[in-house]
C-alpha cells in the first residue's frame, strides 16, 4: 500500500478524496438547511403557543420544550430513523412488502433535528418577543390596527431582529446535530470521512480535515449572522 | 382659539349638536382598586380641555378608556355621537363589535408619555403606517402628506432617520405628526411632556397650542400648568376617581372651590 | 404501548446510569480545571497566552462533539507505533479513556467562556473595597472574587452539566454501554423504537431533574445574602438591667 501525501489523499486527483468530501459538506449544510427551517416553522408555532395559549396549550409547549432540550439529540434521531422505519413496515406488511423498509436518512435526519431545533428556536422567539417595546404594541392598538395587521407590520419585523443572535446559537447547533446523522448512514461530512477513513487507513487525516471544513462552514456562518445583525439592527435600539 | 365657556350645566341644555366625545359614568377597578368612581365628561368639537391630578387619581385611565385602551367595567363612551357597544364577558368588560373599536380609533389619535414610535421604521414610514394600512389610502397621498405634517412639526429634516436617532422632544412631535396623519376627529395627549428633559418641553408645548388654535378637539392629561392655564378652554381636576373641580381656566385657577385643588396647584407652583 | 416491557426496558436501561454519571462527572471534573487555565490565560492580557486560548475555545465549540471523538479514537490510531513507544497506546485504546478526554475538552472550551465571564461580571467597587483592606494577589482571589464569580456562573455551569449529561450518548458510538449505548442494542434487538426511546429519555428526564435540584439548592445555600433576612425575634429573656 502505497503511502500517499496528505495533499495527494485529501486533493481532487485520482486518489483524491477531495471532492467526496466537498459533496459530503454539501450535504451537511442541506440537511441542516432544511432541518433548521422545519425547526423554525416548529418553534414560530410553539412560541405561539407559550406567549397567547391558554392553560392547555402552554402546559403542552412548555412540555415540549422541557423534553426535547433535556433529552440527547441521539435519541431523537435514533426514535425517527428506526421508528419511522418501523411505521413504514408495519404499513408496508399492510401491503404484503415484508421486512425492514428504510426511511430516507436525509429525511428522518431533517425532521429529527427539526423537531429538535423548533424547542430551542421556540424559546429564542419566545425571548425575541419580550423585548418588543410593550408602548410600540400600545401605539399599535391605538392607531386601529387589528391583530393580524399588528402582527404583520409590528411584532414580527421587530421579534425577528432581535432573534437573530439567538438563532445564529441555534444555527450552530444543527451543524453539529447534522454530524450525528452519520449514524443512520447519511453520507455528510462526517460519514463521509470515516469511509475514506476506513478505506485508507488514514483516519486522522480524514477526521483533521473534517474538522477544518466544519471551521470553515461555523466561521462563514458566524460571518453571515453578524452581517445580518448589523444590516437589519440599524438604526434600532440595542435589545440589552 | 375658542374660547366659548362650556360649564356642565350648559353642556346638558344644548345637546343636539353631536358632542365630539361623551364620557358618562365611567367606572373602572384594577383588581380590588377601584380607580374611577363614575367620572363624566363631554367635549364639543374645538374644545382644548386640560385633564388634572396627581397620580394615582385616574386621569390617564379616563384617558385610555376613551380609545379602548382600557375598557371601563360601567359607563357609556361616545365618539362624535357613536357609542362604544360593550357586552359582559368572563374577564369583565369586552367591545361587542372589535372592528367598531378600530374604526373609531382610526379616527381618535393618542399622543403618548414615551411617544411609542415603532423602532424599525424610520419617521415617515411611522407617519405614514396607519394610513396606508389602516385607513387604507394611497400610499403616495399619504408621502406628501406626511412630509408636510413634519414640516408643520419642525422635522421634516429627519424624516429618514430611526426614533432612536432623535431627541426626546423630536421623538415627541415626531409621534403628533403620526397622530395628525390620521386626520383624527379627536386627540388624547397622554402626559405628552413628562417624560421629556425640561429644555424639550417648549417645543413640544409650542405645536400642542398651534394645534388648539387650528380648532382641533384636544383632551390633554398634563402637568404643564401654563398650558392649562393659557391654551385649553377648560379645565378639569381629578381626586382619586372623580371630577373635583371643573370650569373654563380663569375660573378653576382664579378662584377654586375645592380645598385639595388649591393645594394642588400650590404644590405644581 | 406495552407496558411490562417497558419496565423491563427500565431495569436494563438504568445498569447504563452509573456509566452515563460516570463520564459526565469525570469529564466535568476534569474539564473544569482545564477550563479554570484557559479563563486565566484569556484574561491574562498576554497576548501569547490570551489567543492560543482563544483559538482551543474557537476550534473545540466550533467542531461537532463527535468528530473530536473519533480523532481521538479512531484518529490516533494513526499514530499507533509512537504511541506505544511512549507507553500511551493502553490509555487511548481505551474508548472509555477516549471518551473521557474528548468530553473534557470539549466542555472546557465552554466552561471556560462562562468562568470567565464570571469572572468579569464581579464588580469592581468590590475589589476596590477589598484593596482598601490590604488584600492582594491569592487571598483577594480566594475570598473574594471567587466566591463572588462562583455564584454569578452557578447557573449557566449548571447547564452546561445537564448538556455533558447528554453529550456522553456519543459514548454509545464508540461501544460504551452508557444509556443510550444499552438503549440503541435494546432496539435493534425488539425493533420496539418508540417503547424503548420513552423509557431512555424518562431515565435522562429524571437525571436532568435531579441536578437541576442540586444546583438550585447549592445556588440558594450560596446566597443566604439574596434571601429576605431571617426574622430577628426579640430576646425573651430578662435583659440586662
Amino acid at each position: 500500500m502505497q503511502q500517499l501525501s496528505y495533499f495527494e489523499l485529501v486533493g481532487f486527483g485520482p486518489n483524491g478524496w477531495g471532492w467526496a468530501l466537498l459533496t459530503a459538506a454539501g450535504m451537511t449544510i442541506a440537511v441542516a438547511i432544511c432541518g433548521f427551517l422545519a425547526g423554525s416553522v416548529v418553534g414560530t408555532l410553539v412560541a405561539w403557543g407559550k406567549i397567547g395559549g391558554n392553560l392547555v396549550i402552554r402546559s403542552l409547549a412548555d412540555g415540549y420544550t422541557t423534553v426535547l432540550r433535556g433529552i440527547p439529540d441521539l435519541l431523537v434521531i435514533y426514535l425517527f430513523y428506526f421508528g419511522g422505519s418501523a411505521a413504514l413496515g408495519a404499513i408496508g406488511s399492510l401491503f404484503g412488502a415484508d421486512g425492514f423498509i428504510g426511511v430516507p436518512a436525509f429525511v428522518t435526519g431533517a425532521l429529527a433535528i427539526g423537531i429538535i431545533s423548533g424547542a430551542y428556536q421556540a424559546e429564542v422567539f419566545r425571548g425575541a418577543y419580550q423585548v418588543v417595546s410593550r408602548g410600540e404594541l400600545e401605539a399599535a392598538r391605538s392607531v386601529g390596527m387589528h391583530r393580524w395587521l399588528m402582527f404583520r407590520r409590528i411584532i414580527a419585523p421587530q421579534v425577528l431582529r432581535y432573534a437573530i443572535p439567538g438563532l445564529g446559537n441555534t444555527w450552530q447547533l444543527v451543524l453539529k446535530e447534522s454530524a450525528l446523522i452519520s449514524v443512520t448512514g447519511l453520507v455528510e461530512l462526517l460519514r463521509q470521512s470515516h469511509i475514506a477513513a476506513g478505506s485508507t487507513r488514514r483516519p486522522f487525516d480524514f477526521y483533521l480535515t473534517a474538522a477544518v471544513l466544519y471551521l470553515l462552514i461555523t466561521w462563514v456562518s458566524t460571518y453571515m449572522f453578524q452581517r445580518a445583525e448589523s444590516h437589519s439592527m440599524r438604526g434600532m435600539r440595542r435589545a440589552s | 382659539m375658542s374660547n366659548g365657556v362650556a360649564s356642565l350645566s350648559s353642556q346638558l341644555a344644548s345637546s343636539d349638536a353631536a358632542l365630539a366625545v361623551s364620557v358618562q359614568n365611567l367606572r373602572k377597578s384594577f383588581g380590588s382598586l377601584e380607580v374611577l368612581k363614575g367620572v363624566s365628561l363631554s367635549a364639543n368639537e374645538g374644545d382644548v380641555i386640560s385633564i388634572l391630578g396627581a397620580s394615582g387619581s385616574g386621569k390617564s385611565t379616563m384617558l385610555r378608556c376613551i380609545n379602548m385602551l382600557e375598557v371601563p367595567d360601567s359607563g357609556e363612551i361616545s365618539i362624535g355621537g357613536e357609542t362604544i357597544g360593550l357586552k359582559k364577558s368572563r374577564k369583565g368588560m369586552e367591545p361587542v363589535d372589535q372592528r367598531q373599536v378600530d374604526r373609531i380609533r382610526s379616527r381618535v389619535a393618542m399622543v403618548f408619555q414615551s411617544f411609542n414610535l415603532w423602532s424599525h421604521m424610520t419617521v415617515l414610514e411611522n407617519v405614514i403606517e396607519a394610513p396606508v394600512h389602516v385607513q387604507k389610502r394611497p400610499k403616495a397621498e399619504c408621502i406628501a402628506e406626511a412630509e408636510e405634517l413634519l414640516a408643520k412639526v419642525g422635522i421634516v429634516d429627519k424624516r429618514n432617520q430611526y426614533p432612536s436617532h432623535l431627541s426626546g422632544g423630536q421623538q415627541q412631535r415626531a409621534a403628533i405628526a403620526r397622530a395628525l396623519a390620521m386626520h383624527p376627529k379627536v386627540m388624547l395627549f397622554d402626559e405628552p411632556t413628562s417624560a421629556l428633559d425640561p429644555e424639550l418641553v417648549g417645543e413640544v408645548l409650542r405645536v400642542m397650542r398651534s394645534l388648539a388654535e387650528e380648532g382641533r378637539t384636544m383632551l390633554v392629561v398634563t402637568h404643564e400648568m401654563g398650558f392649562a392655564r393659557d391654551v385649553s378652554n377648560r379645565v378639569v381636576f381629578l381626586h382619586k376617581g372623580v371630577v373635583e373641580e371643573e370650569g373654563a381656566p380663569t375660573e378653576v385657577f382664579g378662584a377654586p372651590k375645592s380645598e385639595r385643588f388649591k393645594q394642588f396647584i400650590s404644590s405644581h407652583r | 404501548m406495552d407496558f411490562a416491557f417497558m419496565r423491563d426496558a427500565f431495569l436494563t436501561l438504568l445498569s447504563g446510569v452509573p456509566l452515563t454519571l460516570n463520564l459526565a462527572f469525570m469529564a466535568v471534573g476534569l474539564g473544569a480545571v482545564l477550563a479554570m487555565l484557559l479563563a486565566l490565560m484569556r484574561m491574562s492580557g498576554i497576548k501569547v497566552l490570551d489567543w492560543p486560548a482563544q483559538g482551543y475555545v474557537f476550534v473545540f465549540r466550533g467542531t461537532p462533539l463527535l468528530v473530536q471523538i473519533f480523532l481521538i479514537y479512531y484518529g490516533l490510531g494513526q499514530f499507533r507505533p509512537t504511541l506505544q513507544e511512549w507507553g500511551l497506546w493502553t490509555f487511548f485504546r481505551e474508548p472509555y479513556w477516549c471518551a473521557v478526554l474528548a468530553l473534557t475538552l470539549n466542555t472546557a472550551a465552554y466552561a471556560s467562556e462562562i468562568i470567565r465571564g464570571g469572572l468579569q461580571s464581579v464588580p469592581y467597587n468590590q475589589v476596590e473595597a477589598a484593596r482598601a483592606c490590604g488584600m492582594s494577589g491569592f487571598l483577594l482571589f480566594r475570598r473574594v472574587v471567587f466566591p463572588i464569580a462562583v455564584r454569578q456562573a452557578l447557573p449557566a455551569y449548571g447547564s452546561e452539566i445537564i448538556l455533558m449529561v447528554k453529550a456522553t450518548s456519543l459514548a454509545s458510538i464508540i461501544t460504551m454501554m452508557e444509556v443510550t449505548g444499552l438503549a440503541a442494542k435494546l432496539i435493534s434487538q425488539t425493533f420496539r423504537a418508540v417503547e424503548v426511546f420513552v423509557v431512555a429519555g424518562l431515565i435522562y428526564l429524571i437525571l436532568n431533574f435531579i441536578i437541576t435540584r442540586i444546583i438550585m439548592a447549592i445556588e440558594w445555600w450560596l446566597s443566604p445574602h439574596l434571601r429576605r433576612p431571617a426574622a430577628v425575634e426579640p430576646r425573651l429573656e430578662a435583659a440586662h438591667v
